[in-house]
């Protein structure tokens, strides 16, 4: 009896703790951080979300936007991401979850393979690992430069620029310094598109 | 990708020297937080809010009876809540919560697991998160402190039936150790590109055509506490690999740190407590060098990357993020599996097959290398009780451990607390292999399937909550399977340590003699090395040669 009047007390504690810690910590708390993070850093606290040439959102500077048709070919006009287990759509977010060893993954990494190579005109062997795997996010931004600059080439003819400025362009957005040997060298695609389109002279 | 040995040595050297710089002033301020006397004025009026009796300081039963009381009060709330998200506000009109699923997640993050069997971009939305999973992210992590510290406290009084007041040491961790924490981690975490918000962006590139709904939400203040309170559940289906919640390479390093925090300054405060600062340096360099050698056994595994697959790339690639790339990915996998964190920055499942199975020898450690908040530390502090009865064994004495007496009582507890979690892993497991219509929720073949069964229960009653994620487990079978090795892998082992601390707290001291064997120093550093490492191979190796040792050795 003392046992059981024991436990519906701490039951009656614990459930008013719970409350009133959830107003602490999961109200006040979060609200505290939006509120400061709102003040001293709006950008990232909200998506670094970068704007076009006319002012408009166009894109998260940290999540993959690939321009794809509904069969997942990307335009040849642009820059390509690597492959994405989510088809680059941010409402989610996944890897594909395949083994090493993979039969299925070994498939896939033969076709994009042959599809890279195919794109960009090149022989298979020249193509980059990053190129034919896919994310652990699915919403990766990045490819390496090796795959930047195997672009360049198709990039520059389809949109009439010289291979030197579009390859300048990917030098600009290829990260150095400290994030880069913690990391690695990256090339982030988003932006790098951004950059692009505002490059290409208007018709 | 490559795998860079310079930059690996560089992050793994830097994390060392700063935890070694920092585990002292936080240690001490552990320590201080747990031996205060009195109360602030809010704290007071939380108290009284929530009908705590601050005065009484409780028997094991009773601390028992309240971590017990609290875990199911949350279990229940979570999951009741969640069922009616349908109803809630700040749910972007998602449905209630699937019963399985809901039952699954609320084990899941009371337990300090946050296994995800839900996708939460799909699932939950901002008031789920928000108010239910993030705060138990911090609740789960101070029991597993408060726990620890019952302990502590059991090994360090003599003579009295007191371990102190659960509720009292609960918000003490919860507001004065996590929250401050936590606090400036969001912050250094919103400079750094997590997103802090409460809307979705819509963004379209007018050039390419493409228009993407940009999500939002309040992350930083969910990521902070997922990492420091070693949880781990992602506010993203991707977890740490999702750039907006680890959106570059420092943020990562910044991230194993917070990891590592807590779990690496509680020793020092366990040396101050107990009167006798070598013990916790003991204890500090054996899960420092279990730590060390793991995660260079990780980096080695990771960067030899093999698997048919992996070659036919080139290289690396596969379920790893391009802003990362080898060695962050090797050094965050190491620091998630050895505490009981389980937030990924890589896909686990498509990792090299034997830096997966280095992962779930982590696990299977016990994670205590440095291990979760509070639970790396009894559990490596159980492994000691252990090594000096096998020590006492040698030298033909009653063993002692810091001047109490471990007799029968205490030797059948800790015996208990090591064959809890190898048992529900081992009986899990093998159990849900004998079942075909079950095992087709892991579409691998061969070794691998086995391997994500393998990791999904080690990783569920070990509390971690990382997964091989080619396996789906929202289904009834799976759900409630992983539920019962999350519920039984964290409170198990738990009242085992209450009992125990119970029983030391009751002794008087015995004044060490010339048998008694010293509970400090390289020797007996060394021997609790062994004996955890031992324990662990003796438990898991036949299951482990099934899996990813089949995979990786005979390629």
């Amino acid at each position: 009896m003392n046992t059981i009047t024991g436990y519906l007390r701490q039951a009656g504690t614990a459930l008013r703790f719970l409350f009133f810690a959830t107003l602490v910590l999961g109200a006040a708390y979060p609200l505290a951080v939006f509120g400061v993070g709102q003040l001293i850093a709006p950008y990232q606290a909200n998506g670094s979300i970068i704007k076009d040439s006319a002012g408009a959102p166009a894109a998260s500077a940290l999540i993959v936007q690939a321009a794809a048709d509904d069969s997942g070919t990307q335009d040849p006009r642009w820059f390509h991401a690597r492959p994405s287990a989510v088809t680059w759509d941010p409402a989610s977010s996944s890897a594909s979850n395949l083994g090493p060893n993979d039969p299925k993954l070994l498939d896939a990494v033969a076709a994009n393979r042959a599809a890279v190579a195919k794109t960009e005109n090149v022989p298979e062997a020249a193509v980059p690992a990053d190129a034919v795997t896919a994310s652990g996010s699915g919403l990766d931004p990045d490819i390496s430069p090796a795959y930047a600059r195997l672009q360049v080439p198709r990039v520059a003819a389809a949109q009439h620029l010289s291979a030197d400025t579009v390859r300048s362009l990917v030098t600009r957005h290829t990260t150095g310094g400290l994030g880069a040997f913690l990391g690695q060298p990256s090339v982030n695609v988003t932006a790098l598109n951004i950059d692009l389109a505002a490059a290409v002279p208007s018709e | 990708m490559t795998f860079n040995p310079a930059s690996f040595a560089v992050q793994v050297a830097a994390l060392l020297i700063i935890l070694a710089a920092v585990h002292k002033p936080l240690g001490i301020y552990l320590a201080r937080v747990f031996e205060r006397t009195t109360s602030s004025r809010p704290e007071r009026l939380f108290y009284r809010l929530a009908g705590v009796d601050v005065g009484t300081e409780q028997t094991w039963p009773v601390y028992l009876r309240s971590v017990l009381a609290f875990s199911a009060v949350s279990i229940l709330a979570v999951f009741g809540l969640q069922r009616l998200q349908g109803v809630l506000p700040g749910s972007r009109s998602l449905p209630g919560v699937d019963p399985w699923v809901a039952m699954n997640t609320a084990i899941s993050f009371v337990t300090n697991t946050n296994w995800q069997t839900y996708v939460p971009e799909a699932t939950v939305g901002i008031f789920v998160q928000m108010t239910l999973l993030a705060v138990q992210n911090f609740l789960s992590a101070a029991v597993g402190i408060v726990v620890a510290v019952a302990l502590i406290r059991g090994i360090a009084r003599t003579r009295t039936q007191r371990l102190g007041n659960f509720w009292v040491d609960l918000a003490r961790t919860s507001f004065r150790v996590l929250l401050p924490l936590t606090f400036v981690a969001a912050l250094v975490m919103v400079l750094g590109g997590v997103v802090q918000n409460f809307w979705s962006t819509e963004v379209t590139n007018q050039a390419t055509g493409v228009s993407q709904l940009i999500p939002g939400g309040p992350v930083a203040s969910q990521e902070a506490i997922k990492i420091l309170g070693t949880n781990g559940g992602g506010y993203f289906n991707a977890n740490s690999a999702h750039p907006f919640e680890n959106p570059n390479a420092l943020i990562s390093l910044f991230e194993v740190f917070l990891i590592l925090l807590i779990p690496s300054a509680l020793p020092y405060a366990y040396g101050r407590m107990v009167g006798d600062q070598k013990q916790g340096y003991t204890v500090a360099a054996v899960m420092g060098t279990l730590w060390l050698a793991s995660t260079a056994l990780t980096g080695w595994a990771v960067a030899a990357g093999q698997g048919t697959a992996t070659a036919a790339a080139g290289g690396l690639g596969e379920g790893f993020e391009q802003r990362f790339g080898a060695a962050p990915s090797a050094i965050f996998a190491a620091t998630t599996t050895l505490t009981s964190t389980g937030a990924v920055n890589v896909a686990h499942d498509s990792l090299p097959p034997l830096a997966g199975g280095v992962a779930m020898v982590n696990m299977m450690l016990g994670e205590v290398a440095p291990g979760g908040t509070g639970s790396g530390l009894y559990g490596l502090l159980i492994l000691s009780i252990i090594s000096v009865f096998i020590a006492g064994l040698m030298v033909g004495r009653t063993p002692e451990y810091l001047g109490k007496k471990i007799g029968p009582t205490e030797m059948k507890l800790a015996a208990m607390y090591i064959l809890v979690t190898p048992t529900l892993v081992l009986a899990l497991s093998g159990i849900t292999v004998l079942l075909p219509d079950i095992m087709a929720n892991a579409p691998a073949t061969g070794a691998h399937q086995f391997s994500e069964v393998l990791y999904a229960f080690t990783s569920g009653a070990n509390n971690n909550g990382s997964a091989f994620g080619g396996i789906t487990t929202s289904g009834p079978y799976l759900s409630t399977m992983l539920g019962i090795g999350m519920l039984l892998g964290r409170f198990l082992p738990i009242v085992l340590v209450l009992a125990l601390a119970g029983s030391l707290a009751r002794q008087g001291k015995v004044p060490a003699s010339a048998g008694t064997v010293p509970t400090h120093g390289p020797l007996f550093g060394s021997l609790l090395l062994g004996v955890t490492v031992i324990m662990t191979a003796l438990s898991y190796f036949p299951a482990l040669a099934l899996g990813p040792l089949a995979e990786g050795l005979l390629k």
